[in-house]
């Protein structure tokens, strides 16, 4: 069982941190926690994506001219596999700019509400009848 | 010029949305002029490319020039040339319509930004319908729905904490469709749909495809609303600001259903999504609960846009049904109402605008005599209501049609028994706010101020708004009665062959 996990530890990584992400997002109250959980959990997948890039004893996927000239094949083995990394740099980007978004949107809440705690804002709506 | 059409459909709102803030600064008139100019592009546009796949069939655009899997192509067929007509079209009469109702519900400063991300969102819709990629699929999704954040932000009363919890679901959502296409990745190495879906027949029973196709589908139920994942959808549609729920409510949702009939049967074959795994059964009785409980939530409202927005709920319901059925005439029938509802709920939503930016209200009780006020308006709203409680000729009737029928192919008749129940409820939630509308007497208290006979000023909404309602309403009948022939011509090809 031991090795089971130990061997896949980057899925179980990625999970137990995606689980927390979720658990901030749904139960906690305060929307600031929220969007934290929002940023662990956008973190874990690209943790995820980042690991199955990886191979056991290979080298960053750069070519150097001299040892691999015309019809010399390339062993894929000896590489990492990039493109989920590449992948990542756009993710990172949108979940940049979803937290973004997400600050600009509590800077309203908060002018309005002066609150960031979900529970008093729903009864400052409930009282004002919004 | 005619091959780069499929480009152009992407590349001309995304650049022009860069220029919108330049324009507004130089002047703040222009905005608008120019986002409907740019608008007709990509109507334009996905017309040809429709064109050249009723000619020709299917084709892909290389983008760059690289050849697939490796470049991102962008694969047309029936299905999304199909699609991309119905976004362009809906976006630019909303565009045109926005003119009015944008100056009404938002401060003056903000027309610059608003029109940048009408665009952006724009941009991203017709992106996730056009493009072959999956990876290139996510960042559209997310173009579409960080301007969709912000847009509705800057709506009314309480949209900044609608968007929020949009913003916190909506990323859930996308979360889970990125992590689908990861374990798709895994194991097969490659990202561009039509190329896993010939990798992928062979590995339909690891579990890593397994657990990669519920990723896809909950991230996808989640962005396309379907009961019990719905709850972000009634607050932010409702608190936006009317073009922006006349542009959303059609499409959004609308978008997604189209992304999961994709992945369901183009790039997963049908007899994996229907017979390895019970998702079909699960999203079936999703739906049918989504229908009753869009339709119960309707009738508790007085406001007229919330009832819309649970209208929207139960409609989605319609589309997952006809997915979930899973034979020629369900998904005959939700392809046909992907376009039908699109053009009902852009109607009804426009006309809810204008009354808003006519009356200043929403609620129902207070629509006394507006067929006298606003007739053509009126008119448009009846003709629209009409068709989504299923009257012939108009189109909601056909679309209906199919997917009861398709509900009774698959001898699902509890599916077919809420599709019927739903249009005895629509029936009731429009015939309401008809008779307030048209059939209510006037209170005392204001009848006799013109010696027993109240004659009411007829206060119709601006040209700019009242042409893409009546072009709407018109739609409403000319589909209908062209449904078979879009079907004949168009649908059938959209269809998986299998069916």
């Amino acid at each position: 069982m031991l090795d089971y996990v130990i061997s896949k530890y980057n899925f179980w990584i990625y999970i137990v941190l995606m689980m927390i992400g979720l658990y901030a997002m749904i139960g906690k109250k305060n929307l600031i926690k929220k969007l934290i959980g929002m940023n662990i959990f956008q973190s874990a997948m690209i943790l995820f994506y980042v690991s199955i890039g990886v191979k056991t004893g290979a080298t960053v996927p750069i070519l150097s001219g001299h040892s691999h000239g015309h019809g010399e094949l390339i062993e894929v083995a000896k590489y990492l596999n990039p493109l989920p990394h590449v992948l990542m740099l756009t993710a990172i980007v949108v979940s940049i700019a979803t937290t973004g978004v997400a600050l600009a949107t509590l800077i309203l809440v908060y002018r309005r509400y002066n609150t960031l705690e979900e529970d008093e804002i729903l009864k400052i709506r409930k009282d004002t009848g919004v | 010029m005619a091959e780069q059409l499929a480009a152009l459909i992407i590349v001309v709102p995304l650049l022009a949305s860069l220029l919108v803030p330049v324009i507004g600064w130089w002047q703040k008139k222009l905005c608008y002029p120019w986002v409907v100019a740019v608008l007709v592009v990509p109507l334009i546009c996905s017309l040809g490319v429709l064109n050249t796949v009723m000619t020709t069939g299917k084709f892909s655009y290389r983008l760059g020039g690289w050849a697939p899997p490796w470049g991102i192509e962008y694969a047309i067929d029936h299905l999304n040339a199909f699609v991309l007509v119905i976004v362009a079209f809906i976006s630019l009469m909303v565009a045109i319509y926005s003119k009015k109702s944008v100056e009404k519900e938002l401060k003056k400063e903000k027309i610059a930004s608003f029109y940048t991300l009408f665009l952006l969102l724009v941009t991203g819709l017709l992106g996730m319908v056009i493009t072959g990629d999956a990876f290139n699929l996510f960042v559209f999704l997310e173009i579409s729905s960080l301007s969709c954040y912000a847009l509705i932000a800057i709506g009314e009363e309480g949209a900044p904490m609608a968007a929020f919890n949009y913003i916190i679901i909506g990323t859930i959502g996308a979360c889970f469709y990125l992590l689908g296409v990861g374990y798709l990745y895994i194991a097969t190495g490659s990202l561009n749909m039509a190329d896993l879906a010939s990798i992928l027949p062979a590995l339909y029973h690891s579990k890593v495809i397994l657990v990669g196709f519920a990723f896809f589908t909950v991230g996808l139920v989640i962005k396309g609303g379907l009961f019990p994942l719905h709850t972000w959808l009634p607050d932010s549609y409702c608190t936006a600001p009317s073009a922006v729920s006349a542009l959303i409510a059609p499409l959004m949702t609308k978008v997604a259903a189209y992304v999961m009939i994709r992945l369901m049967f183009t790039v997963f074959q049908p007899q994996f999504s229907v017979d390895m795994m019970p998702v079909m059964s699960i999203l079936g009785w999703l739906a049918v609960f989504a229908i009753i409980f869009g339709g119960i939530k309707a009738l508790a409202q007085t406001d007229i846009k919330r009832m819309l927005v649970y209208i929207v709920v139960a409609e989605v319901g319609y589309i997952v049904i006809g997915v979930s059925v899973a034979n020629r005439m369900g998904l005959t029938g939700a392809i046909l109402h992907i376009m039908n509802d699109a053009v009902m709920m852009a109607c009804l939503f426009l006309v809810v605008g204008a009354i808003f930016y006519k009356t200043g209200t929403r609620d129902i009780s207070e629509f006394r005599h507006l067929n006298k006020k606003m007739p053509f308006t009126m008119a448009a709203f009846t003709i629209t209501a009409l068709s989504m409680v299923g009257i012939p000729p108009a189109c909601g009737f056909f679309s209906k049609w199919y997917l009861i029928l398709g509900t009774i192919e698959a001898g699902q008749w509890v599916h077919a028994a809420a599709l019927l129940c739903s249009s005895l409820i629509n029936a009731v939630l429009f015939f309401r706010v008809i008779e307030c509308a048209y059939l209510k007497p006037m209170e005392p208290a204001n009848a006799h101020d013109a010696g027993g006979i109240h004659i009411v000023q007829r206060d119709e909404a601006p040209l700019t708004m009242l042409i893409p309602i009546i072009i709407m309403a018109i739609l409403v009948i000319v589909l209908g009665i062209f449904s078979g022939n879009i079907i004949s011509s168009i649908i059938q090809f959209a269809v998986p062959a299998s069916f």
